[in-house]
């Protein structure tokens, strides 16, 4: 385990007022929330971010880690040594977020985790309450929401052991993705959620989708985007062209007199479903290269019997 | 590790959630999401409270409001503009990235 430097995390020096740190959570969190910022790794400082907040934020906390925290530096290898927390009393203000699937760092829960939540969910007698409902995000390829797949994914669920304490579990699901998903559509598991309490049933998991980039797919809800290269001939004369889609290649007939820019629509080639999406393509015309002595003779030739000045609207 | 596989629900346009399972899914109350129906956040279908819709989307407008609230302590107004930023910010995003082909 790594020695986590909270105030690193949260850019303020040690000696900095409850107030300062405050605003520098709130600074930071709107620039990582991960609902807002697309930073990369949003979701990963985020988690930082709240973990530090949650310890410097609370005096008491604060004070036992600046006990511990003198000596340390960010990842250096740590074990804290034992009744390190002597003498402080975390009161209240804890671990605000132990239902969710989300875990905090193992430096966190090895000095905050155990004692701050083993006071949380304690079952009586008679006692039903149903688990809570969890979510995650599962990333798939676009081929995936036209084809169908079944992917695996691997939840951390926090646990009670036998002694009380909480320890993080990692649970794998083979899942069905079924096909005609779209980016940002959830998928609903009954059941596989939280544990119910009593005889409370368990809490639905909820999925939501997103695509991973494609290197020349472009996705707009339903509808799928794509630059077709083709040759200066086929965009003039006409004919016709081979297109991949994600469900296999097709057959396009280009009218003659076509240009770079040109948009064609294969209804129903997008993401396929009850009422599946188009394939857009956009023609993009590739210049041939002129690097043997034969090409560079048909270019002569073409600007000698081609009347043609690209940049007649431009009036030159 | 299990290699049985799970067969979800997908939740399209032909889906809706009640005011239960939106606010189970949002670990909120009741009176959380008709706050969110006030503001204009959500827009369910149906004649009366009783009988309210969400639609799918609406799962994910409650989810962002749920954190702005706990993450920033963004009010529900605040919200309601972020959500509609987003949403604009995302469209322009999506005209920017047809541009820079």
């Amino acid at each position: 385990m790594e020695f986590e430097d909270y105030y690193k995390v949260m850019g303020v020096s040690r000696d900095a007022t409850q107030d300062e740190i405050k605003r520098a959570y709130r600074k930071l969190a709107r620039k990582y929330h991960p609902d807002v910022s697309k930073e990369k790794d949003a979701e990963e400082k985020f988690k930082q971010l709240g973990e530090a907040y949650e310890v410097l934020k609370d005096p008491e906390k604060r004070a036992a880690y600046d006990q511990l925290g003198k000596n340390w530096k960010a990842g250096q290898d740590f074990n804290p040594p034992p009744d390190w927390d002597a003498g402080f009393e975390f009161s209240g203000g804890g671990y605000t977020d132990a239902g969710s699937a989300e875990a905090y760092s193992d430096f966190f829960e090895s000095l905050f985790g155990r004692r701050s939540r083993s006071h949380s969910g304690a079952a009586g007698g008679g006692f039903h309450m149903r688990g809570q409902d969890h979510h995650a995000k599962v990333v798939i390829d676009l081929d995936d929401a036209y084809n169908g797949a079944t992917r695996s994914i691997t939840l951390q669920v926090p646990e009670v052991d036998a002694s009380g304490h909480v320890v993080t579990r990692k649970r794998t699901l083979n899942v069905r993705i079924p096909k005609g998903v779209r980016q940002g559509q959830q998928i609903r598991l009954a059941g596989q959620g939280a544990p119910g309490v009593g005889q409370g049933g368990n809490g639905d998991l909820y999925l939501e989708i997103e695509f991973r980039p494609h290197p020349f797919y472009r996705v707009e809800g339903r509808d799928v985007y794509l630059d077709l290269p083709v040759a200066p001939w086929e965009a003039a004369l006409g004919g016709k062209v081979k297109v991949p889609t994600p469900a296999g290649k097709l057959d396009l007939k280009i009218p003659a007199g076509s240009n770079t820019g040109k948009k064609m629509r294969l209804k129903g080639k997008g993401i396929p479903g009850k009422k599946a999406g188009d394939l857009y393509v956009e023609l993009k015309v590739m210049v041939p290269p002129a690097d043997t002595d034969r090409a560079k003779e048909l270019y002569k030739q073409m600007e000698k019997e081609l009347a043609f000045n690209p940049r007649a609207s431009l009036g030159v | 590790m299990n290699d049985e596989i799970l067969n979800g629900v997908l939740l399209d346009e032909d889906c809706y959630l009640s005011m239960a399972e939106l606010s189970r899914a949002c670990s909120a109350h009741a009176e959380w999401v008709i706050s969110l129906v006030e503001e204009g956040i959500l827009e369910p279908g149906g004649s009366d409270m009783r009988h309210w819709r969400f639609s799918a989307p609406a799962l994910n407008r409650a989810r962002t409001t749920r954190h702005l609230q706990e993450d920033l302590g963004v009010n529900l107004a605040g919200a309601a503009l972020v959500l509609d930023l987003l949403e604009e910010i995302d469209n322009l995003r999506q005209r920017l990235a047809r541009l820079e082909r």
